[in-house]
């Protein structure tokens, strides 16, 4: 199967594409550097991302800013992003302070990103 | 009238990180003002991660950059007045503040730092037509909304214009359960960043149409829909035929970033018409002695580490100022921008200016590949570098030498330029 990729290690913004048979990478053309070969295969086996989104404050209309204290895979954004969702929380927290633990069965947890008194 | 060493104008990353540098310097006379109800400027509501790479080497979001100089203002104990609006500067450094706390005041600076930052090119800017319905905002206040009251402005979203903070709202949008149609861009392309079209369109299969630009809006009292038109790379008009009706509740505008210098204005400051921004010296120094500019009211960056870099600098140069230890030795040498360069900043160097090497920044005016940019006094190349790739998305950051400095001493003009 071919896949596309554009890479974001730099403004080139080159466009890769790959040829992937069973997870398996058989070859990666179209980089001009070793960030793009070393970005495609990630994309390619895992693709992860940070996500950062918004908690409900119980007693306030105003959000809390969350984060994942790591990236996690792509495929698991939106189940994530579910659970933050049905989160409430009750101040006060600090940042950093672990606001759900294990999202989603991954190894990261969501953490707080501001003060809430 | 109170008197104070160096006053801050903007408590955002420009400001805080002034402040710091300040006081880390040596003055204990420091007096930040901030229109809004905390420190920390648009960080507050910018909760993505990807701040911090340069400066502190992870990946920090908004919110906690901002939190780290706020950290160090309150162990400093640097004073700072939040709900403090500046309604005038003068010449003479006299700035007058008013707030609902302590009404109107008056103070008298030795060295005034203007971090005043930048707003959103609004819809009247750009002359589109059709109904002036609801529904209609420039990203970076979607992006408040959302982020920091909680609001969600629409279901159904376009964007035009492809800027960082569009990108970043498509995908905000998305996180929160909004349906994104399409990312509109007049231009043959993005002045975003690559990672984040990458990150916050491609992901999401978010379509970017370049060429293209909303030519009508409908709806009465709501946004009911746009139209969407392909337009010639040349001339910029919308080509006959290519429209495409979408319906939406929501567009959102991401067309530019314009520095806030109405205050710099009163105060006599000379603004250049390339950047919209202050015209300073080496040292973040205005035409106005004393008087320094340094973040996004001086020129819009891309990243908010290369801000809180300028900010230091204007920091430790107000407190020389104020020591009286500022020499601007020698001839002022303008910088011009040559082919390609849009707003090089400094605008003028001091050919005496010495020991420390000067950054010289600016933003390419279109993409350029294989490129070559040099910068040269009277047809001298004095200094070359060679890029693969330049792009008005990302802004050039030129380190100038003091050897590079003192070759230039004579120099009736600089020009920097790129040979593509």
């Amino acid at each position: 199967m071919r896949k596309e990729i554009t890479c974001i290690g730099c403004p080139m913004g080159c466009r890769m594409t790959a040829e992937v048979e069973d997870g398996k990478i058989l070859s990666v053309e179209g980089y001009s550097c070793n960030v793009g070969k070393k970005y495609a295969q990630e994309e390619l086996t895992v693709p992860k991302r940070m996500v950062t989104s918004l908690v409900h404050v119980r007693g306030s209309s105003r959000p809390l800013p969350v984060r994942t204290s790591a990236p996690i895979e792509k495929s698991k954004i939106f189940d994530c992003l579910r659970e933050i969702r049905a989160c409430e929380i009750t101040p006060p927290v600090k940042i950093g302070d672990v606001i759900i633990s294990r999202v989603c069965g991954t190894q990261a947890d969501i953490v707080a990103t501001r003060e809430v008194f | 009238m109170r008197t104070v060493d160096i006053l801050i104008v903007g408590g955002g990353p420009a400001g805080l990180a002034a402040a710091v540098s300040a006081y880390e310097s040596g003055c204990r006379s420091i007096l930040i003002l901030e229109r809004e109800e905390a420190l920390g400027g648009i960080l507050k509501q910018c909760i993505h991660n990807g701040f911090g790479l340069h400066t502190f080497h992870e990946e920090l979001t908004g919110p906690e950059y901002a939190q780290k100089y706020i950290d160090k203002v309150v162990e400093y104990q640097i004073p700072y007045q939040c709900c403090t609006m500046v309604l005038d500067i003068t010449e003479e450094r006299v700035v007058t503040a008013v707030s609902n706390v302590n009404g109107l005041q008056q103070f008298q600076a030795k060295s005034v730092i203007l971090a005043m930052g930048c707003r959103e090119r609004p819809r009247g800017a750009l002359a589109i037509p059709g109904w002036r319905c609801s529904g209609i905002y420039t990203a970076g206040t979607a992006q408040k909304f959302v982020n920091l009251e909680g609001i969600m402005p629409g279901k159904k979203v376009m964007i035009l214009g492809s800027g960082d903070i569009g990108l970043i709202m498509a995908r905000r949008m998305t996180f929160m359960g909004a349906k994104v149609l399409a990312c509109v861009e007049l231009l043959p392309y993005s002045s975003g960043l690559k990672r984040n079209i990458v990150q916050c369109l491609d992901d999401y299969g978010i379509p970017l149409l370049l060429n293209h630009t909303v030519v009508d809006i409908s709806g009465r009292e709501r946004l009911e829909g746009v139209t969407v038109a392909e337009v010639d790379p040349e001339t910029k008009q919308p080509i006959p035929g290519t429209e495409t009706y979408y319906e939406c509740d929501t567009l959102l505008l991401s067309v530019g970033l314009i520095p806030e210098n109405e205050l710099s204005k009163l105060a006599g400051v000379k603004i250049s018409s390339a950047t919209g921004g202050a015209e300073v010296d080496e040292n973040l120094e205005t035409s106005v002695p004393g008087i320094f500019s340094c973040g996004n009211v001086l020129h819009v960056h891309d990243l908010v580490d290369f801000v809180s870099q300028e900010a230091e600098k204007a920091g430790k140069k107000a407190f020389q100022f104020v020591q009286g230890q500022l020499a601007e030795n020698g001839a002022r040498i303008p910088v011009t921008g040559g082919f390609g360069v849009a707003g090089a900043v400094p605008q003028v160097l001091h050919a005496g200016s010495g020991g420390s090497p000067v950054t010289l920044m600016f933003r390419p005016k279109g993409v350029y590949r294989n490129a070559k940019i040099s910068v040269s006094a009277e047809g001298t190349e004095l200094y070359s570098r060679k890029y693969r790739i330049l792009t008005p998305g990302e802004m050039v950051s030129l380190e100038l030498g003091p050897d590079l400095l003192s070759r230039a001493a004579g120099a009736k003009e600089l020009t920097v330029k790129v040979e593509a």
